[in-house]
Parts: structure tokens; sequence; C-alpha cells
């Protein structure tokens, strides 16, 4: 007797709870080995899932087993050229007879142990504990996203949203104001009755007695008539609809682009916003960015240009930052938006711009901004507008920070450095 | 031309497989099974998708399991392999319940089918019945139902406790898995319902024991009282893990429940590990009898054959001892070779079979394969039944490796003098006590710290590995104690282990 039985449609993700355990509880190691993959992969694979290793020795599950040495005999298969009595020596490794070499010991055998995450996964163990600082502007904007509130009780409403304490309430004071002149009435006529059974029997009405009975029957029967609940009782649930504040944020990206920066610079710096880019679309969905490339002069380009144009010239870092201030006197009022800012270069600039750009950001941008990051991707030293941009964060230390980049192995932690949660 | 003459009788032609395919077959195969007396669970047959194959492997063949991040990443690298095509999933997996539920994957066609059903359904099923350890050791009507109790119990601990917390407590069991068992003492069979009427008796009762045992009670004046106090235990325990629900001062009841449902699924799961070269073997067999019988009632056609052989013979292939590919003897070629030799032996007897196994040579195969079924373990089964030939077949041969000589000597080949030596040591390799290291829990210092200590007693001086140090912090999160590990070999402590450590 056999029953057969389809389970193709069952759910397939059975062990996704397992997962999530695994995951949740190596998440220490995962996160390195994360943060080695993004340095390693291309531009273009970097916010693709993919396969992560964590040393096996972290993830073992110890059992007593017995170790090498002692007395051990063993029996093997396919005997080629052995008689009884010869004498061999140890194979290299434990392969011809180690002894002990107990099957329990699943972790043996592999230094790493690797398996596959989701992008979606992966991403959230490449953001995890990032934000951006200072975000507090909040401001109720046309467009909004409502919450659901209790608002009282109201008249109207679905039937799923029946409120049966307040219904029937409002049911039982209906019953009793419409039949409190019939209560009153019933009373008064028992009263009378009363007052006619005292009398003597003879001197009885009974004509009066009895229609004193007939309207107390009437009245009586008036009171039951009255509707248990009816559809005017009903009290329902009220629910509002509350706009959110919500907080509007909009990032520079402004890159150098000029001759100086040779490709390997550029790549990194092209790494860097990528890692931004990446970070704001996926934790702050509503914030926009900006884009600006500068080399003598700025320009504010799309997404798509910002990252593969291949325009180049001379550097004049204060063009971008004249563009940035007006693009924000232009559409982001400070009132309303908080304004970030990356920027990244090589440090190389021309001649006694450093200046300016110093004058640029102490006096007008940076009071606007809520943060302003400086990422400078040199394997030299470091020229006239590092010092310059020393010298603003000494005077807003909280909203201004600046960071050097060698190598592609720097960007995810100088990305994690500049963003990550500040503990209040 | 004999194709075509009994291209209607037969069950199936094409490769694919269907639902009603896959039950005539069953049907066939199983009134083949019935006609050779094979006794079996009543079939549930599931079909499942390989994504869900990879999940009932990660779950260690268990249909619902408690969650625990060592199944994910089982999962995990089950996954990573099988996209990598480093691994083919396995044909089926038979769970021991009654029901007896086997899996079928629909990747496979309509020949491993057929193969699956007769390997599973009614090999592996009828030795889940028949066999004296499953019997003792296991309740295939209850297992499902207390899985299930496990399963919401531990859930229910998560919600109220924490997932870290329990998670901890569950790490610590099985890092002492193996020790949940009494190897020496039959069990109960474990009922779900009883189970779950008695959970919080026992949880209160028990604490109330606990406590007993620790009650502080004033010291004597002096040390003498501490002789003629009984040592605690009075006898040495072998199952650690019951004796941490027992005894465990520091734990919650709900923490003891835990342990306990850990032990009680190792105990489910220590006749597997003792049978499986029967177990296998026996399976192997019958596949290998029900398809040829199959074939022979021309049933299935030679296609189906060929293709059955092919997949049979890779299973039973057994690597030289020194291929890359050999990762010890494979139990599914020894299991099957010694059922093959034994019905060869019943049939046509050779003088040499008449010396070693007079009592079955030229009896009944099928009675005297039963009867091996019903009655041995690997260790017993090998020491019993293994012959000469398959020895000599198989080119066995052992080596002593000892770390105080030099060299490794051949001890025994497969020749007239090492026969009987041979099947010893092979024996022994299967006897889990040989295998597993001998830890039972020795003293408790009661009147003291509190300290357990544990001995090792060692077989052939083979020493514990570094890993006892990590299972010791495990031991040591259950006891709440200092924990103490010594191995004897004789009255002479050869190792030590403590936890915390000691200077």
């Amino acid at each position: 007797m056999s029953y057969i039985i389809d389970r193709r449609l069952n759910a397939k993700h059975k062990s996704a709870v397992n997962r999530q355990r695994f995951l949740r509880r190596y998440r220490e190691q995962i996160q390195k080995s994360v943060s080695d993959a993004v340095s390693n992969r291309s531009i273009k694979d970097i916010d693709k899932g993919g396969k992560v290793s964590i040393p096996t020795k972290d993830i073992g599950e110890p059992v007593i087993h017995h170790g090498n040495g002692g007395h051990n005999t063993r029996v093997l298969p396919g005997n080629k050229q052995f008689s009884t009595g010869d004498k061999v020596n140890r194979p290299e490794s434990g392969a011809g007879g180690g002894g002990g070499k107990n099957a329990s010991d699943s972790g043996e055998g592999e230094d790493d142990f690797s398996f596959t995450l989701s992008q979606e996964e992966f991403l959230d163990f490449m953001f995890d504990g990032l934000e951006l600082p200072n975000l507090i502007k909040r401001q109720l904007s046309g467009v909004e996203e409502f919450k659901k509130v209790r608002g009282g009780i109201a008249n109207e409403g679905q039937p799923g949203r029946i409120n049966i304490v307040r219904s029937l309430r409002a049911a039982n004071m209906r019953r009793i104001a419409l039949t409190a002149g019939k209560r009153k009435r019933l009373l008064e006529l028992e009263v009378q009755l009363n007052e006619i059974d005292r009398q003597e029997e003879a001197s009885r009405d009974l004509l009066l007695r009895e229609e004193i009975i007939d309207e107390m029957s009437k009245i009586s029967q008036a009171i039951k008539r009255t509707p248990w609940l009816d559809t005017f009782d009903l009290k329902y649930n009220l629910q509002i609809k509350q706009p959110i504040p919500r907080s509007k944020a909009v990032m520079f990206c402004i890159m150098d682009v000029s001759g100086s920066m040779d490709q390997a610079t550029k790549d990194i710096a092209k790494r860097f916003f990528i890692l931004l880019y990446l970070f704001l679309q996926r934790n702050y969905e509503k914030t926009e960015i900006v884009f600006i490339r500068h080399h003598t002069s700025a320009k504010e380009v799309d997404e798509d240009e910002f990252f593969h144009s291949r325009e180049t010239g001379g550097t004049v870092v204060s063009s971008s930052l004249k563009l940035m201030k007006s693009i924000i006197d232009d559409r982001y009022s400070p009132n309303e938006w908080n304004i970030y800012g990356a920027q990244a270069s090589d440090g190389d600039n021309w001649g006694d711009d450093s200046a300016s750009c110093k004058e640029l950001m102490s006096d007008h941008l940076l009071p606007l901004c809520q943060y302003y990051s400086y990422i400078e991707i040199t394997p030299h030293d470091h020229q006239a507008l590092w010092r310059t941009y020393e010298e603003v964060h000494n005077d807003y230390p909280d909203k201004f920070s600046l960071q050097h980049i060698i190598g592609v192995e720097d960007i995810y932690p100088v990305f994690r450095e500049l963003f990550h949660k500040k503990v209040a | 031309m004999k194709q075509a003459k009994s291209d209607s009788s037969l069950l199936f032609s094409s490769s694919e497989w269907s639902f009603e395919l896959i039950r005539d077959c069953d049907h066939a195969i199983g009134e083949i099974a019935a006609e050779f007396g094979l006794d079996t669970y009543p079939n549930q047959i599931e079909v499942i998708s390989s994504e869900q194959m990879m999940d009932a492997y990660a779950a260690v063949g268990m249909p619902i399991g408690y969650h625990h991040w060592s199944y994910g990443k089982q999962f995990l690298s089950t996954e990573n392999s099988y996209r990598r095509g480093q691994m083919g999933l396995a044909y089926e997996i038979v769970i021991n319940s009654n029901p007896c539920i086997a899996y079928l994957m629909e990747e496979n066609n309509m020949t491993m089918q057929a193969l699956v059903i007769a390997h599973a359904c009614y090999g592996h099923n009828s030795f889940f019945k028949g066999n004296y350890l499953f019997k003792t050791w296991t309740d295939a009507d209850s297992i499902i139902d207390y899985l299930v109790f496990a399963k919401n119990y531990i859930s229910k601990c998560e919600e109220r406790y924490g997932i870290s917390e329990v998670e901890s407590i569950i790490d610590s069991c099985h890092a002492l898995m193996n020790y949940g068992v009494d190897r020496y003492k039959r069990p109960y069979p474990i009922s779900a319902h009883d189970e779950e009427l008695r959970q919080v008796e026992r949880a209160e009762y028990l604490q109330k024991q606990v406590n007993d045992l620790w009650r502080t009670i004033p010291k004597s004046a002096n040390g003498k009282a501490e002789k003629n106090t009984p040592r605690f235990p009075s006898e040495p325990q072998e199952n650690i893990l019951y004796f941490l629900e027992k005894n465990s001062p520091l734990l919650e009841p709900w923490q003891r429940e835990v342990i306990r449902i850990v032990r009680k699924i190792a105990q489910y799961f220590y006749p597997q590990r003792q049978t499986q070269v029967m177990n296998e073997g026996w399976a192997c067999f019958w596949h290998y009898t029900l398809l040829h019988e199959m074939y022979n009632r021309g049933l299935v056609g030679d296609g189906f054959m060929m293709e059955f052989l092919q997949s049979h013979t890779s299973v039973i292939a057994q690597p030289a001892y020194d291929s890359p590919y050999f990762s010890g003897i494979n139990p599914y070629t020894l299991g099957f070779a010694m059922m093959m030799d034994i019905r060869r032996i019943c049939e046509s007897p050779t003088d040499e079979d008449r010396e070693w196994f007079p009592d079955i040579a030229g009896s009944n195969w099928n009675e005297t394969l039963h009867f091996a079924m019903r009655n041995f373990k690997d260790e017993s089964f090998i020491l019993q039944f293994l012959s000469p030939k398959v020895m000599r077949d198989l080119k066995l041969f052992s080596i002593v490796d000892d770390d105080q000589q030099d060299k490794i000597e051949i001890s025994a080949i497969h020749d007239e003098g090492g026969f009987k030596r041979l099947r010893e040591t092979l024996a022994g390799q299967y006897n889990l006590g040989n295998r597993e290291p001998n830890i039972q829990i020795f003293n408790v210092n009661v009147r003291g710290d509190r300290a357990l200590t544990l001995h090792h007693t060692m077989h052939n001086r083979k020493p514990l590995a570094e890993s006892a140090t990590e299972v010791l912090k495990h031991l040591h999160r259950l006891w709440g104690f200092d924990v103490h590990l010594h191995s004897m070999d004789g009255d002479e402590i050869k190792q030590s282990f403590h936890c915390p450590e000691q200077e």
C-alpha cells in the first residue's frame, strides 16, 4: 500500500530560516569577507550578490574524536603488492593509515567555507551600520506619505470598523430615550391601578380598571417593540490620515576629471561614487543626487555621463563649488533640504585656486550643508588643496571630513569611516 | 527481437516519468517484494524538486527539524557544491517512520524513479521495520509527532528566552550529541503524546530533584565526613546528556527539556550509525533482485536494465586504497557484496563455504538473509558473515599503524592465514565503542566546588583530538562549574583537559 504525493508545489525555502540563522551568527566574519569582495571586484559587478568565504575554523562544530597516535588498525581495499608482514613507510598525509580518521569531523579538509549571498543580502552586509549624518531637517512637502491614526468615533464607516461597545451603548441610550415617556405613563397607571385595588371591592370602578389594564398592556407592547439595535446606533472607529514629515536630502557628487587624474585614480573615484550611489539608492530611496564633473569648468551631468564620459582638461576646483552653490540657490532651498556633498580629487589644483575654494567652502557652502566629505586619491604627498581643506576641517569638525585613499583596497574602509553610524 | 515481443507487457518505454507510471511501477515492485516476503511499513512516496531535496539534505534527513544555524550551514554548503556541479544530489532520502517517507526527485528519469522505489520503499523500509536495533531504539509511529513537538517547543523557547540563548544551549548539546545515548541499557521508545502530557510535570519534578541534590547542608565539624560521603554518581555515567539533564545544578527547566530533545533525536539516529553497511547492502541487494525479477517477467526492457545497471555499478564502486577517489570502505559495496555472497553460499556453496559456514551453506537463501537482517548490526554482521570470497574479491588487507613503530605493518591480507584476523579487524572498525572515544562521567565534587570530572578510557593508547578542549567549553556551559577530563590508560592519567583552563 503506497501513497504518492506531489510535494513540488510546497514551499521551497524550508531552509531559509536556518540560512538566516547562519548569516546572523557569523555577521562579523561575513561582513569582513564582503568588504574584501568589494575591493576586489570590477566596477560592473560591485553590487552583484556572490560568493563569500569565511574561515572554516570559525564555524566548526566540535565533537570529541580520536586524535592521531596510539595503536591503530585499519582494513583497506584493493591490495596489489603487499603480503603479510611487509613494512611500509608512513604516507605523507593521513591518506594511508592516519588512524582514527573519523567521518564525524565534517569541517576538515577545506580552509574556507564558501557560500553564495543574494544581491539583496550582499548589499545589506555592505551598508550595514551606515547612515547619512545630521539628517535633521524634516519638512511637509507636497506629495506626502500618510500614516493612519485613530481619530475617535464616527457615525459612518465600513462594517469592519464597527466599535461594538459604543454601538451597543448608543442603542441602549436610544432605547431608554425613546421609551422614557411610555415608562413614565406605565408607572402612573400602575399607581392608579394599585389605588383602585386598594378600594373595597364593591366600590371599585371596574370599567376604569379594565381600561387601565388595557392601556398598560398596550404600552408594554410598545416598549417591547422598540428596536434592540438600529442602524442609527452603529458607531465606527474613525481613522484619519496624517501626513508624515519627511526629510528631503540631496547629495552632490563632485568628481575631478582633469588630465592629472590618471586612469587608476579615476577608477578609484568612480568606485567610491558607485558605492555612495548604491548606498543612497538603497537606504535613502527618495534622496536626490546631483552629479558634477569638473576640470577647468564644472558641468552638471546625469548619472550615465558622470560614470562613463571621457571628457577631460585642466583643473580648477572652485568651478565645481561655484556650480554647486548656484544649484543650491536655484533648486534646493536650505530651509527644506538636507544638503550633502562628496568630492573626490587627486589634490591637484590650479595655482591659487585653493584659496578661493576655502572661501567658498567656509563662507558659502558649509553653512548650508549638513555634511561634506572630501576624499583625496593620491599615492603622493598632499598639495595645497588638502592643506586648505584641513583648515576648513578645523573650523567645522562636525560637518567637514576629509580622507585619504591610496589604493583600491582603501575605498570601502574609508567609505565606512565617512558614513558610519555615530552613536548619539 | 525479444524486445518487440514483450513490448506490450512493458510497464513503460519512455524515460519520462508520470504519476501513473510511478503508481504502476510501485505496484509491480510491491507485488514482487511481497512474494519475496519483504515486510514493510506503508510507503509515502513524495515527489519533490531539487531545491526541496537540498532542504531535506540540510535537515540531516529529518522531515521536520527545529531551527538552528548549523542546518543553515549545511544547506549553504550543499547549495554551493550543487550549483558548482561538484556534487550530484542523492537519488533518494528515506525516513524511518510509519508510513515510511521516501523522496523522489522530479529531475530523475523513470528508470531512476523505479530504482529508488525498489531501493528505498522496499529495501530500506523493510530494514527499518525488521532490524532489532531499529525496533528497540526507535518508534516509527511517533517520530514525526515527536519532531513536531520538538520544533514547536524550541520555537516557543526562542520567543520567550531569545534566539541566542536557545541557540547556545543547542550548540552545546550538539557537541555532546554522540554522548546522549545509553549504549548498554534498553530505552523506552519515545512517544510524542506522552512527552507533551508529561513535559510540564517533569520539568517541575526535575527542578525539585536537582535542588535537593544541591541543598546546602552545614558541613560537619571536621573533614571526616568527606570520606563517608558516597561518590556521586555512584557508578560512572556514559550518557552525558542524560546526566546533565537530570543533575546539572543551574539549568532552567526549559533548558533541561532542550537537552532532552537533542538526546532523543540522537537516540533516533543511533541505530542508523550502527547499521550503515547492512542497511545499504540490504537495500542494494533488493533493488538489484527486484528489478531483475521485473526484467525476467518482461515488465521492463533492455534499455531500462542497461541504464539501471550503470547507476547501480557506480553506486557500488569501491576505489582502491591508493586511488585519489578513495575515502574509506564504501558501505554500499561491502554490504551489497556480502548480501549477494550470502545468497551464493546458500544456493551454490563451495567446499570453502561449507567449511566456513556449515550452518547456512545450502539453506534457504531468503530466510537466511532475513535472519541476518533482523538480528545483526554492522559489527556482528561482518564478524558472522564476511566470507573469504568477499575478502578476496575486494582484496582487503589490514595495516597496523603504531606510533611506537617506525613503519606501518601489513598485519593480514586476503590469504588463508589472514581471513580470520582481517574479519575481526574489519568488524572492530564498525564497533562504535572503538570508533568513538569512551568517555564517562566519573565524579562530581558535591560538597566542594561542584566540579565535574570525566574519564576517558583510552583504547589502544589512542589520544583525544584537540577538539576536546572546545567540547569541554560546551560541557562547562551546561554544567555551570569547573569541568575536568582525564584520559586514563589503566590508572595512569595521560592527558588532561580543563575548563576553565588551568595553568
